[in-house]
C-alpha cells in the first residue's frame, strides 16, 4: 500500500448513551487520552451521539475543522453505524471514512470494573483511530429488487402474506410441503375467544389463494436450494410426485372408493384418530382438491402388482404411476419463511400417560375429535368407545418446565379454555382445568376466561404430578386418576376422570436447523428462527430480503401470526416498491495484476461469485454476487484479493493497536 | 574516468550456496569485474575486518549480505557494513526471510546447544563441554562470538534497502539487480527485486490445476511417481507455488519437484505459511474433524513444510517462550 499523502485529521466522539456507557466508562478520560493519539484533530464526548444534535456535531466539525476521518465510540454498529455514516456524509465526507467502536455491548454492558472498562475503551478507541487512517472512499452499489416473492409454508401466516402481496399486484410463489395448504389452523375446530369456526374463516382464504391469478401455489413441494442475495434470489423447488396429474384431478374421490385397500393407514390430518387408504385427500376442504398417493403404502408403487382399480375408476385419466419428482427454478427478490411449529411430543412425559392410557389425548387430537368434519363428526367418544363424564385438561405440557421446554407457549391457556368449553358443549361432561398460572393477555381473552368460570368449569391451580389408572378407592376404579397438588387449597388431590387432555406446548419444527442453513438465517437457543431485533425488527432476519412470520419465530396465536404475516408482506412490498437496494460496499475484488491464477479461491466461494477467466488466466469476482464473507480473502495464498473495509492494513493495524499495551 | 562503484559481499548464517550463486554468473562475472570494484568478499578475497572499518562511511555503493543473523559477530558485521554502504541488499532467503536457519526458532538456545554438544548421535563429548564466549588459559584470552537466542533476518537487525530472494537467488535475478544498481534505475526502497506475482503464473503446469482441488490425502515427493506435466497440488503434493513469489522461472516444478517456497511471499502477504495453510486447509475435501485429521496426517512437519524459509519473518517469528531477542548479551 502506498503511504497516504494527505494529512490525517480525525474526529473522535464518545457517547455516554445516557447511563449505558457513561456510568461504567469514564468518557471524559477517554476523550483526553484520545487527544494524544496521532492524527486527532477533535476529541469530544456527548450524552447521546445518535441524537440530531450529536449527529450535527460530527457534520459541523467536518466542515469547520476540515476533518477527514471520523471515529464514534458508542453502541453496536448494527444499531447506529448507518446513522453515523449519514452524519459523516452530511458533513461532506465519504461515509466510509467513518469507523465505529462498540463500547457498549463489548465494554460497559459486560464489565463492572470501571477502571478496566475505561482502559478497554481507550484500547478500542486507539485501534479504531489507527485503523481509520487506512480507510478509503467507497461507493454503495445498487441492486435491483426482483418483484416476485417466495413464501415458504402455507399455514395461516403464509396464506395471509400471500394474499396481501398478491392483492397488491405482486407475483407470489407459495410453497407447501404437505399435500394441502392450511397448516395447523385447518385442523382446529373453533378459535378463541370468539369461537368462530376455524374452517369457516380459513377455507375462503385457502380458495382465494388457489384462484388468485398472482399466486402460484405449489403443494407437496419443498425448497431445496437458495442462491443469490436480496433482490435476486435463485430458488430451486422440488415437486414431490403425488402420482396424480394435478391439472386433471377434480377431487371426485372415485379413485379412493375404488382402491383395493381397506382404510388401514393412519390419517395424519386426524392425528391418527381415523384411518385412510393409500390414495387419499387430507380433508374435505383440502386445497388443492387433488388426491395424493402414498408411495410407501400403494400396492402398485410398492410391488408393481395391483389391478389398478383406482386408475380404472378415474375417467379423467389423472392417475400417473410413473410420475417422478421434478425440480423447478425460480427467481424472486424477497422471501417470507412461515413454516410454523411442531406440537410438543407428549410421549416425552410418560407420567402423563399419553400412548399408554388410550383415553389420554393431546389437544390437537381433541381439536379433531370435537370437529364436525373430524373422525367422529364431533361426537366426543373415547378410544374405548365410551363417552366421558369427567374430563381433565392439563396445561403447560412441555411448556414452562425446566426438564422439557422453559418457555411459555402462549396459546395453551386460551386453547385449553376453548377446549373446555367445546368438550363440555359436545359431551356435557364435567371439566377440570389444571393450570400453573392463567395467562390470558389478549383482546377479550380475560373476558373469555371469566365466561368459562361462569360456565362452571373447575380450575385447579397446580402442576399435575401424574396420571394413573391405579385406583385407591372405589370411586377411582375404572378411571384415570389425576394426582396434583392444589396449591390454592394447599393439599394433594386425586381427581378421577374419564378422559385427559394434554395441552401440549409449541416447539420449533424438527428441521428448523436445516431451513435456517438453507436460507442463511439464525435460530435462537430454543430453535425458533431469530428476528433481527426483538422489538424493532420482529419479522426481519439477519439476511437481507428474508423475513419470518408466525410460529416459526416463536409461539403465537392466530391474531399475532396474521399480524406478523402482514408485517412481513409489508416489508417485502417496501423493498419491491423501492425497486432497488443499496448494497454494503464490503465486497472483495481481485487485483488482476497480482493474481497468479492459482484458482485456490474459486471453489471456496459460498456464493459462486468467483470464476476463472480462461483467457487472462486470472480469477474474477462478480461483485454483485459477493456478500463480503471474506473466505476467499483469507485463503488467497498471494493476498491478491482485497476486501473493502477489511483490508490487511486496516485489520492488522487494528489488531496491533488493540494489543499495543499487552 | 570516474572510479568504478565499490561492491562488497558478505555471509552470515548461511550454507555458502549464495556465494556459489555469484559464481554461477559464469562468464557474466567478467562483466561484473569490469564494471565494479569488489572491495570485500571474505569467501573469495583476502580482506580483513579492519579494512572495512577503515573505509569511509557510505563508500561502498552496494553490499550484498547473505545468511541470517544468529551470532554477535554476524550482528556486528551487518551493522558495520550498513554503516559503510549506500545500499545494503539482503541476498538470498536467509538474509531475506530467515531461511532454513530460522527453523531453529522452534527450539530454545539450550535445546540447540544440548543437542549439538551432547545428544547428537555422532557427538563424543563425555565432559559435556560447551564452547565459551571468553576463555582465559595460561594468560591468553580467546573469544568467540556469542550465540543468540533466536535467528533473525537481516532487516530485523539493520535497515535494508533491497532484497534478492531465493535459495539461492538465480543468476538472472542477480544480474538484473546489478544492472539496476549500475544504471541507478532502482525501484522504491524495500522492494524485493523479483516479480510480485505468485509462482503459479509462470509454472508450466498451471493449466492442469483443477478448480476444485478437494484434497483427500497429501503425499511427499518420495512417496509417489510424480506426473511431470500435472499440477503438483492436484497430485496431492504440497507445492508452495501459490503462496510464493515467482521469478525463479519455476526451476523446481520444471525439475519435477514441488516449490518449497524459497522466494518468500508476495509483497502483500504478511505470513507466507499462514497463507498457504489457509488456502490448502480450506480446500480439504473432508468436512468432519476425523476426516480432516486423517488428511492432515500427510503433512508430518507443518512448520518445516510451510515455513521452511520464512519462520523469522512470519507473524510469530519464533516460539513464544524463547525469551526476548537479546541485544545486550556480553560478547
Amino acid at each position: 500500500m502506498t503511504e497516504k499523502k494527505e494529512e490525517i485529521r480525525t474526529g473522535f466522539y464518545i457517547c455516554h448513551c445516557g447511563h449505558n456507557i457513561g456510568s461504567v466508562v469514564d468518557c471524559p478520560a477517554v476523550v483526553e487520552y484520545v487527544k494524544g493519539l496521532p492524527g486527532i484533530a477533535v476529541s469530544r464526548d456527548y450524552k447521546y451521539m445518535c441524537s440530531d444534535p450529536g449527529q450535527e456535531l460530527i457534520a459541523q466539525d467536518i466542515r469547520e475543522q476540515k476533518l477527514n476521518r471520523i471515529v464514534v465510540a458508542s453502541c453496536s454498529p448494527l444499531l447506529h453505524e448507518e446513522t453515523f455514516r449519514k452524519a459523516t456524509s452530511m458533513g461532506g465526507l465519504n461515509p466510509f471514512y467513518f469507523q465505529m467502536v462498540n463500547i457498549r455491548e463489548h465494554d460497559s454492558w459486560v464489565h463492572t470494573d470501571k477502571n478496566a472498562a475505561t482502559e478497554k475503551a481507550m484500547d478500542m478507541a486507539r485501534a479504531a483511530v489507527a485503523r481509520v487512517r487506512f480507510h478509503r472512499a467507497l461507493e454503495k452499489k445498487k441492486a435491483p429488487i426482483h418483484p416476485d416473492v417466495l413464501i415458504v409454508g402455507a399455514g395461516i401466516a403464509g396464506i395471509h402474506a400471500a394474499l396481501t402481496l398478491a392483492n397488491a399486484g405482486k407475483k407470489v410463489y407459495l410453497v407447501e410441503r404437505e399435500p394441502t395448504i392450511g397448516g395447523h389452523m385447518a385442523m382446529f375446530d373453533k378459535t378463541f375467544p370468539t369461537l368462530d369456526c376455524a374452517a369457516c374463516i380459513l377455507t375462503p382464504k385457502m380458495s382465494s389463494v388457489k384462484n388468485h391469478p398472482n399466486i402460484t401455489m405449489w403443494t407437496y413441494s419443498e425448497v431445496t436450494s437458495v442462491d443469490g442475495y436480496v433482490g435476486n434470489f435463485t430458488i430451486k423447488v422440488r415437486h414431490k410426485p403425488r402420482y396424480i396429474i394435478e391439472d386433471l384431478c377434480v377431487g371426485c374421490m372415485a379413485c379412493i372408493d375404488a382402491c383395493v385397500f381397506k382404510q388401514k393407514f393412519e390419517d395424519e390430518f386426524n392425528q391418527g384418530l381415523s384411518k385412510r387408504k393409500p390414495v387419499y385427500i387430507p380433508f374435505p376442504q383440502a386445497t388443492p382438491q387433488v388426491v395424493v398417493i402414498d408411495p410407501e403404502q400403494c400396492l402398485k408403487l410398492k410391488t408393481g402388482k395391483c389391478k389398478e382399480s383406482c386408475a380404472e375408476a378415474c375417467d379423467r385419466k389423472a392417475i400417473d404411476f410413473n410420475q417422478k419428482e421434478t425440480i423447478e427454478e425460480i427467481k424472486v427478490g424477497t422471501v417470507i419463511i412461515s413454516t410454523g411449529f411442531k406440537s410438543f411430543d407428549a410421549k416425552k412425559l410418560p407420567q402423563y400417560g399419553w400412548g399408554i392410557y388410550p383415553n389420554v389425548y393431546t389437544a390437537l387430537e381433541i381439536e379433531r375429535l370435537v370437529n364436525a368434519s373430524g373422525p367422529t363428526g364431533g361426537d366426543v367418544v373415547m378410544r374405548d368407545g365410551k363417552h366421558p363424564k369427567r374430563i381433565g385438561i392439563i396445561h403447560c405440557v412441555g411448556s414452562r418446565d425446566e426438564s422439557t421446554n422453559k418457555w411459555c407457549s402462549r396459546v395453551c391457556c386460551m386453547y385449553s379454555l376453548k377446549l373446555a368449553h367445546l368438550l363440555h358443549e359436545h359431551s356435557e361432561a364435567e371439566i377440570y382445568n389444571f393450570y400453573i398460572d392463567m395467562r390470558t393477555p389478549g383482546k377479550s381473552y380475560e373476558e373469555f376466561y371469566d365466561r368459562l368460570l361462569k360456565e362452571g368449569v373447575n380450575f385447579v391451580r397446580g402442576r399435575v404430578a401424574e396420571i394413573t389408572d391405579w385406583a385407591m378407592n372405589k370411586d377411582e376404579e375404572d378411571h384415570l386418576v389425576i394426582r396434583v397438588e392444589d396449591t390454592l387449597a394447599g393439599f394433594v388431590r386425586r381427581i378421577p376422570v374419564d378422559m385427559v387432555v394434554l395441552a401440549t406446548g409449541l416447539e420449533a419444527r424438527e428441521d428448523a436447523q436445516d431451513v435456517r442453513r438453507l436460507f442463511n438465517i439464525g435460530c435462537g437457543g430454543e430453535g425458533f428462527f431469530m428476528e433481527r431485533h426483538p422489538k424493532l425488527a420482529p419479522v426481519d432476519t439477519f439476511t437481507e430480503g428474508i423475513f419470518i412470520a408466525g410460529a416459526c419465530q416463536g409461539p403465537k396465536d392466530i391474531p399475532d401470526t396474521v399480524a406478523q404475516a402482514g408485517a412481513a408482506a409489508a416489508q417485502c412490498l417496501a423493498l419491491i416498491d423501492a425497486g432497488a437496494i443499496e448494497l454494503e460496499p464490503n465486497t472483495a475484488f481481485i487485483d488482476e495484476q497480482s493474481c497468479s491464477g492459482c484458482k485456490s479461491c474459486i471453489s471456496l466461494c459460498p456464493y459462486t461469485a468467483i470464476t476463472f477467466d480462461a483467457v487472462k488466466k486470472k480469477a474474477v469476482i462478480n461483485e454483485a454476487l459477493c456478500k463480503g464473507c471474506g473466505t476467499c480473502v483469507g485463503a488467497c495464498p498471494s493476498s491478491s484479493i482485497i476486501q473493502n473495509l477489511y483490508e490487511d492494513d486496516q485489520i492488522f493495524t487494528e489488531i496491533e493497536e488493540v494489543l499495543a499495551h499487552v | 574516468m570516474p572510479a568504478k562503484p565499490k561492491v562488497a559481499l558478505y555471509w552470515c548464517a548461511s550454507c555458502g550456496g549464495c556465494e556459489e550463486s555469484v559464481v554461477d554468473l559464469a562468464e557474466d562475472i567478467l562483466f561484473v569485474i569490469e564494471n565494479v570494484d569488489i572491495v570485500y568478499w571474505p569467501v573469495a578475497m583476502d580482506f580483513k575486518k579492519h579494512d572495512v572499518v577503515a573505509m569511509k562511511d557510505g563508500s561502498i555503493s552496494a553490499c550484498l549480505v547473505n545468511g541470517a543473523i544468529r551470532t554477535s559477530e554476524q550482528e556486528e558485521m551487518a551493522k558495520l557494513l550498513r554503516q559503510k554502504s549506500k545500499l545494503l541488499i539482503a541476498y538470498g532467503s536467509c538474509a531475506h526471510t530467515g531461511g532454513i536457519p530460522s527453523l531453529s526458532n522452534q527450539f530454545s538456545r539450550e535445546q540447540i546447544l544440548k543437542y549439538v554438544y551432547e545428544e547428537c548421535p555422532s557427538v563424543d563429548n563425555p565432559q559435556k563441554a560447551r564452547p565459551q564466549v571468553r576463555l582465559v588459559e595460561n594468560g591468553r584470552e580467546t573469544t568467540i562470538p556469542a550465540f543468540r537466542n533466536v535467528v533473525r533476518a537481516l532487516d530485523q537487525v539493520v535497515d535494508v534497502d533491497y532484497y534478492i530472494p531465493g535459495c539461492p537467488p538465480t543468476p538472472k535475478l542477480l544480474k538484473q539487480a546489478l544492472l539496476a544498481i549500475l544504471s541507478g534505475q532502482l525501484p522504491e526502497k524495500g522492494t524485493v527485486l523479483a516479480p510480485d506475482v505468485a509462482l503459479c503464473e509462470e509454472c508450466p503446469r498451471k493449466d492442469s490445476k483443477p478448480i476444485d482441488l478437494a484434497f483427500t490425502e497429501f503425499k511427499r515427493p518420495h512417496q509417489i511417481l510424480i506426473d511431470p506435466e500435472k499440477c503438483l497440488l492436484a497430485q496431492g503434493i504440497i507445492c508452495m507455488g501459490p503462496a510464493t513469489r515467482g521469478g525463479c522461472e519455476a526451476l523446481c516444478t520444471k525439475g519435477n519437484m514441488p516449490c518449497t517456497g524459497c522466494f518468500g511471499p508476495t509483497s502483500r502477504v504478511r505470513d507466507q505459511g499462514a497463507k498457504i495453510l489457509a488456502s490448502i486447509c480450506s480446500n480439504i475435501a473432508a468436512k468432519d474433524d476425523e476426516g480432516i485429521q486423517k488428511t492432515l496426517e500427510g503433512i508430518p512437519d507443518p512448520v518445516g513444510t510451510f515455513y521452511r524459509y520464512g519462520l523469522a519473518q512470519s507473524l510469530l517469528r519464533r516460539r513464544v517462550d524463547l525469551g526476548a531477542e537479546p541485544t545486550t548479551e556480553a560478547r
